[in-house]
């Protein structure tokens, strides 16, 4: 076995063993965390890809974003013995039936799929300048409009938020 | 094996290979991030316990005082006493906390600085990773930290600990933009994030000398930003004493206590590391152009030398600011970033990129 693939079993069993955790933790800010830990193991995945700018986008917006916004809204709302209600048994097992349903279909499509190694074909480069490059270009493979029309939505966004949190001046 | 103080390529590729020659490439991988791991850490924790002792003297130089200078040789051994004293001490529960997270904080804190240190390049091949993308790794890992300090607060079911938990949460997250975009400054000149690259492009002189002024103006947001995503004095609301006793580590004891310690510690040698690579020129030495003969003299003393000059000098000057200017309000922290620091570092971002495109820079 070599180091990559028992990187990417302690990888996969981490994200596998605490997104179950996740959704099935009582408590709230322990959630937050195990999501946090998900994520990260995510961005360690990239890492192994070699794609470091995507590993790196993963740990801040979603580590150091997203998981320190949920953190930030629980500590404003919750109490530290606030629990869950227990779920009730059937809703339980119905849950439990659909996920293993869910996870059946996925896991047999993958594992019939064939995958054979692309050959003759250039990999494409990973590094910022690509990265930024096609992010703003307009030729072919350019993602200017996209980009553009999604920092219109930020910006959209934004305002209104600034305008909903504004206190009345009266 | 060709050791020089001056090139450490050499020597770490005779380590590589001299283990790649005797074992299986598993074992030789396997045992090269033991020992890359084993000297990082051994760094971290020595580094930690000098800056202590380096504070507390600097502090007693500011207030006229002495400071540590009972054991050892000036006081040397002060802070290797007081971690054994630390470690002795007896860690205390707190009834009604929330164990897991309570002590699962000060890892998280420590874990995010000590991945951020392994990209930090101290001298020609003394550099344990070069990402393409140095700069965002580093401040990226670094945003993991403030996790820790929220949980740690909440966690202790204490409203002090809450309160500075909040606080501190909202200066790191606001600080981050004016941190980000004063770095960005430079890898905009460089035109590179990789750290390694942005030394190299400093090789006859460094970015503070060649930007002009926005380059100044950056450097002193990146400083005044930096002392503030450190949770350092006149920053240092989340564990304002005299108001919330200590803050989001209030309930924290023996070694748990001493690892949010330690952690804030290495954040300032991070950060003061970040600001010698990327604004003072990283281990290249002091050059002027037209001068031959000193820059020769430059040449002579050894990059990690220059490494550590430097970054000693901005983590004194970090001290400086700690032992010198009272504390902000929240609110006056806030106005800061969000109605002068990021405006400010917006429209210099926006000066340099347009000195870049002409090629004004030298």
């Amino acid at each position: 076995m070599s180091v990559n693939q028992i990187m990417f079993i302690l990888f996969a069993s981490i994200i596998v063993i605490f997104s179950i955790l996740t959704v099935s933790s009582k408590r709230i800010l322990r959630s937050a965390l195990y999501l946090l830990f998900v994520l990260v193991s995510t961005a360690g995945l990239y890492f192994m890809m070699n794609y470091n700018f995507l590993a790196a986008v993963q740990i801040t917006l979603y580590a150091g974003g997203i998981v320190v916004l949920i953190i930030f809204s629980v500590l404003l709302t919750s109490r530290i013995n606030d629990r869950f209600a227990s779920v009730k048994p059937a809703k339980a097992i119905s849950t439990v039936i659909v996920t293993a349903i869910g996870a059946f279909v996925s896991i047999s499509s993958i594992l019939q799929h064939n995958f054979v190694p692309a050959a003759g074909v250039e990999p494409i480069s990973t590094d910022v300048k690509m990265v930024g490059m096609q992010l703003l270009g307009y030729g072919t493979n350019g993602y200017a409009l996209p980009f553009e029309v999604i920092s219109v939505l930020l910006l959209a966004s934004m305002i209104g938020a600034i305008i909903i949190a504004k206190k009345k001046l009266d | 094996m060709n050791f020089s103080f001056y090139d450490f390529t050499g020597f770490t590729q005779s380590i590589d290979q001299a283990l790649k020659a005797s074992m299986s490439p598993f074992w030789a991988v396997t045992i090269e991030l033991v020992l890359v791991g084993v000297s990082i850490l051994a760094f971290y924790a020595l580094l930690g316990l000098f800056l202590v002792y380096w504070e507390r003297k600097v502090c007693a130089m500011m207030q006229n005082r002495l400071g540590p200078n009972r054991v050892g040789p000036r006081g040397f051994l002060q802070t290797i006493a007081d971690l054994i004293k630390l470690l002795l001490k007896e860690l205390i529960f707190i009834k009604n906390a929330d164990k897991l997270l309570f002590n699962i904080a000060p890892f998280i804190v420590i874990i995010a600085s000590f991945m951020a240190i392994a990209a930090i390049p101290f001298a020609k091949g003394l550099h344990a990773m070069d990402f393409d993308i140095g700069i965002f790794y580093i401040l990226a890992v670094s945003s993991l930290g403030v996790v820790g300090i929220l949980i740690g607060g909440w966690s202790s079911n204490n409203k002090y600990s809450l309160i500075g938990a909040m606080r501190s949460g909202a200066q790191i997250v606001s600080y981050e933009l004016s941190v980000g975009l004063t770095l960005l400054s430079v890898v905009v000149l460089a035109g590179t994030m990789q750290l390694s690259e942005i030394v190299e492009s400093q090789r006859d002189a460094w970015w503070i000398m060649k930007g002009h002024i926005p380059v100044w103006i950056a450097f002193v947001i990146f400083l005044i930003a930096s002392t503030a995503e450190t949770n350092r004095g006149p920053f240092d609301l989340a564990e304002a004493e005299s108001e919330l006793t200590a803050g989001f580590h209030t309930e924290y004891s023996g070694i748990k206590f001493a690892f949010f310690f330690l952690a804030e510690y290495m954040n300032m040698f991070i950060v003061a590391s970040m600001a010698t690579t990327v604004f003072l020129g990283g281990w290249m030495p002091l050059h002027f152009w037209g001068l031959t003969g000193f820059n020769e003299i430059m040449d002579f003393i050894p990059p990690f030398i220059w490494f550590f000059a430097k970054v000693f000098f901005v983590i004194f000057v970090m001290m400086w600011f700690k032992w010198t200017f009272p504390r902000l309000r929240i609110d006056q922290l806030l106005q800061l970033e969000w109605k002068y620091l990021l405006p400010l570092s917006l429209v210099n971002l926006l000066i340099i990129a347009f000195i870049a495109m002409m090629g004004w820079h030298f």
